[in-house]
């Protein structure tokens, strides 16, 4: 049997505008009183009207344009209908079926793509809290991010592992951060996740695909790439047992309970919300021009990748590439000595990476004196008398016999292998210690 | 003399300049007749408290620079589902009967700032469900010409406001017919502007993609200089148009209708209409051919296709709309809503559902999208075309019983012109046992000049705008 797991992720993006979605309130709700960053149009009250924050759709743009996306000329918004107390006017302004993003992809480090199906434009609902007021438990409704924008991002299930899961998530939590829409601040909820995940299973009586589950509001990469896992063996498990497949009716929506690492069941299709979309009368459709397309284009910084294969091509290991390029103090120091002869780009980066030099310091008095073998480098030079040693059994054997003056032959090839640049106390300690 | 609650927008003006009276005496002089007439024709649902307050800082006003403002002191009756702080509104509905909004609708902003004073707010049907004003929680209103018969709607309040001359002026708000059916019933004349022409911005939604805020008066001349002020972009409504508005006032008083081609349409002379409402209709493009205007049978889509449009867009945007009225925030439980506004919300719903959004909303917007085309087709050629607004006369008290699609009947006349978002004036056309007959001139979007001038014209060479002696009326 061969079973194959197919991912796909929502992820939704609150995005750091000065105002909401629809109204001139502040979108930055986190910590704030509750119900003080409101008005009219996000508490839902009678005759207010939805007004689109412009700096918002262009924020949404740029994501997409960020994610390799085709910038839909025509665009609108829609209703989507539901009833929860903390969604004020009973309907969520969202956008069905004319996004203003699709089909955009990211690149795994393996080369594999993850299509991106759609980036789309919505607001964020109040928040609900179940506490106990004067001996009652009562629910209390704050509307401070109602309104607040939300961005969608809809993966195509690409993805064929948790684990390149994870990375999909790294890549779209470095990009947004790097084209500045968001912080994407997982613990204040500005990044939520929703994995949704089924397997494909082939055996001699053929190809099945087991039944989708949605795994709502995930808000840490751990926990997601938890719940996937949990999800793929459960579901795994489960067809062995029933042999039920996957229909176009029996999706399930399922919860994850991060403390017992379970994913839990919440509703069935059957139960599933007809959302009744209609396209929001309220605002007029959308003609993305060209000439903005640019402007947004011309405004996006380098992209994550783009730097780090920069990187890359300077000769540094992919590895240390992806650690300097979380740290802008060394992206630049790289930068600025990228093109001195007399530094070996990749063994600066081994260096900053490693955090064996000080990036804040003299960067060229440091990397001499961290590249002079045998000094700070020890390492280095341990593999190179540990080869020698490889190399010489006999010489070995000798000295386990007590010939302890062959211990110097050893030292002098090491010297002469560094080119003598070798500090002769730190190889003859480094011989001493891999001859024992 | 005139007695004040005979004067239109400019009398008033010129009464007050003259000293002839004072803006708390006119607010009296209405007060007192709202006390004598409203509790027998239900009109108003709540008044001003502050009005005489009000009037007095206009006087001084008045007294100390004169009158700079295009609507200062005159007094306003508004439709219920216009938000007014400090007034409570209810769009005739249980579910908020004492909700007191938190602002004013941009449109009341407006005219509070062109000076205008609120005497109180109008019956109207539940949330504007309807075309008798008899779907309100409050009771109908009931036809200063006839009270046994209906007002019309939705916007019955505020049209029989101004037959019964309770006010100078009124506000109302047309989603299909709302404006021009209830003038055309109380013999008033009425102006819806196009879709986008005035904000909804604080208007209680009922088809947001139809509604249009406007006036009803005693002229068109009152109609315009009100839709003057209340026109333009509103930064709070996105699909308010950025055309710069007209001035409206310099289409009034033309001398005649030389070089204006307008277009009679045969469809809308429907053969269940009665011959003499036809005639009535006839005659008055006898009397625009006889000021000059080219007047032509053209022909147009068969209206009743409208009703199927209307009422699935209308329904689907109402179910959407009514969804906020959760009981959460304010306002009592759904089941207070009425059986119309369920039946509205239920239609809508299933409209909208997974597998008929297909076979209805989109259908109907196609249609929807055909029924513009043609119009935009006509506007190539014809500055207006006309109609009736209505295929008879006002229905008697409980003609809605039993009738779920009565309005939409009613309004077959003028649900084409409300689904293209045209704009069109109702002007009273004659009369018919007694009851007022209306004529509707309806323009392109935008064109609100072309169809006031023809109105205008029409109205001042005619003598139809007339006003019952409640004494003997009702």
């Amino acid at each position: 049997m061969k079973a194959t797991p197919l991912i796909g992720l929502e992820v939704h993006v609150e995005l750091e505008t000065n105002s909401k979605m629809f109204c001139g309130c502040p979108a930055d709700h986190f910590g704030k009183d509750p119900n003080t960053q409101t008005c009219p149009v996000c508490l839902g009250l009678p005759g207010a009207l939805p007004v689109p924050n412009e700096k918002a759709i262009e924020s949404c743009l740029k994501i997409g344009l960020a994610l390799n996306c085709r910038i839909n000329t025509l665009s609108k918004f829609d209703r989507k209908q539901y009833f929860y107390p903390d969604l004020a006017k009973g309907y969520q302004i969202s956008q069905y079926d004319q996004p203003f993003c699709s089909d955009g992809f990211v690149m795994l480090d393996s080369g594999k793509r993850i299509g991106i199906e759609r980036v789309h434009m919505e607001e964020d609902t109040g928040k609900l809290q179940h506490v106990e007021l004067e001996g009652k438990k009562v629910s209390l409704v704050d509307f401070n991010r109602s309104g607040v924008p939300l961005v969608e991002i809809v993966s195509r299930p690409d993805l064929s592992s948790s684990v390149e899961a994870k990375e999909y998530l790294k890549k779209i939590h470095e990009i947004i951060r790097a084209i500045a829409v968001s912080s994407a601040d997982m613990e204040k909820g500005q990044m939520r996740l929703e994995p949704t995940v089924n397997v494909c299973i082939e055996d001699e009586s053929g190809t099945h695909y087991t039944p989708l589950s949605e795994i709502k509001n995930i808000n840490s990469f751990n926990f997601a790439t938890q719940a996937i896992d949990f999800e793929i063996t459960r579901q795994i498990t489960e067809f062995e047992k029933t042999g039920i497949e996957k229909t176009v009716t029996n999706k399930t929506t399922r919860g994850y309970d991060a403390v017992k690492k379970i994913t839990f069941l919440q509703r069935t299709k059957e139960e599933a919300k007809d959302y009744r979309y209609f396209p929001e009368p309220d605002i007029p459709p959308f003609i993305i021009e060209n000439e903005l397309i640019e402007k947004l284009k011309g405004e996006l910084p380098q992209l994550p990748d783009q730097v780090i294969s920069g990187l890359t091509n300077l000769g540094i290991e992919l590895k240390y590439a992806k650690i300097i390029y979380g740290n802008a103090d060394a992206l630049e120091v790289i930068d600025k000595y990228k093109d001195d002869q007399e530094i070996d780009i990749s063994k600066l980066a081994n260096l900053i990476a490693n955090k064996k030099i000080e990036i804040t310091g003299d960067i060229k008095g440091e990397y001499q004196k961290a590249t002079r073998v045998g000094n700070s480098n020890a390492d280095e030079l341990k593999v190179v008398v540990e080869k020698i040693i490889a190399d010489n059994p006999d010489i070995v054997a000798d000295y386990k016999k007590g010939k302890t003056n062959v211990a110097g032959f050893f030292v002098g090839q090491a010297m002469k292998e560094t080119k003598g640049q070798a500090d002769p106390q730190t190889l003859s300690k480094i011989v001493l210690d891999l001859l024992k | 003399m005139k007695q004040l609650h005979e004067l239109t927008i400019k009398e008033v003006h010129d009464g007050y300049l003259n000293q002839d009276f004072t803006c708390v005496e006119l607010v009296r002089h209405f007060q007192n007749r709202i006390e004598k007439y409203n509790p027998k024709l239900n009109i108003y649902l709540a008044l001003n408290d502050n009005a005489l307050t009000e009037a007095e800082a206009i006087d001084k006003e008045i007294a100390e620079k004169g009158i700079t403002r295009p609507l200062l002191g005159i007094p306003f009756a508004v439709k219920d589902n216009f938000l007014t702080k400090g007034i409570v509104t209810t769009a005739s509905s249980n579910i908020i009967r004492d909700y007191h909004p938190q602002y004013d609708s941009t449109v009341i902003e407006k005219i509070k700032a062109a000076g205008a004073l609120i005497l109180g707010k109008t019956n109207m049907d539940s949330f504007a469900h309807g075309s008798s004003t008899e779907t309100s929680d409050f009771g109908p209103t009931l036809n200063p010409w006839n009270s046994d018969k209906l007002p019309g709607g939705s916007s019955g309040g505020s049209a029989a406001a101004i037959a019964a001359q309770l006010a100078t002026v009124a506000l109302g708000s047309e989603t299909a017919g709302s404006i021009r059916q209830p003038a055309a019933w109380c013999g008033v004349t009425g102006l819806k502007p196009t879709y986008g022409r005035a904000s909804r911005y604080g208007i209680i939604a009922m088809a947001s993609s139809t509604d249009s805020p406007g006036p009803i008066g005693r002229s068109v001349e009152d109609c315009a200089i009100v839709t003057e002020v209340i026109s333009g972009k509103d930064f709070q409504d996105a699909t308010t148009s950025p055309s710069p508005v007209e001035k409206y006032t310099e289409s009034l008083y033309a001398a005649d209708l030389r070089g204006v081609r307008i277009g009679i349409v045969k469809e809308y002379l429907l053969t269940e209409m009665r011959e003499d409402v036809k005639n009535l209709i006839l005659n008055a493009a006898d009397k625009l051919r006889s000021l000059g205007a080219t007047v032509e049978e053209v022909s147009l889509m068969d209206p009743h296709y409208s009703i199927g449009v209307y009422t699935v867009i209308q329904r689907s945007e109402v179910s959407s709309n009514l969804a906020r009225f959760d009981g959460v925030r304010f306002g009592y439980e759904r089941d207070t809503l009425c059986e119309e506004t369920k039946r509205r919300i239920m239609l809508g719903t299933y409209t909208l559902s997974a597998g008929y959004y297909d076979a209805f909303y989109k259908k109907a917007q196609a249609v929807r999208t055909k029924i513009v085309d043609e119009f935009n087709e006509i506007f190539k050629t014809y500055d207006a075309v006309i109609g009736a607004v209505s295929p008879g006369p006002a229905h008697s008290l409980g003609a809605t019983k039993n009738q779920p699609m009565f309005g939409e009947m009613e309004d077959v006349l003028l649900e084409p012109s409300s689904i293209a978002g045209l704009t069109s004036v109702g002007v009273p056309c004659g009369f018919i046992d007694n009851l007022p007959i209306g004529l509707q001139v309806t323009s392109n979007q935008l064109k609100e000049s072309t169809a006031i001038k023809i109105a205008d014209c029409f109205q001042r060479h005619t003598q139809f705008q007339l006003f019952p002696d409640l004494d003997k009326t009702i």
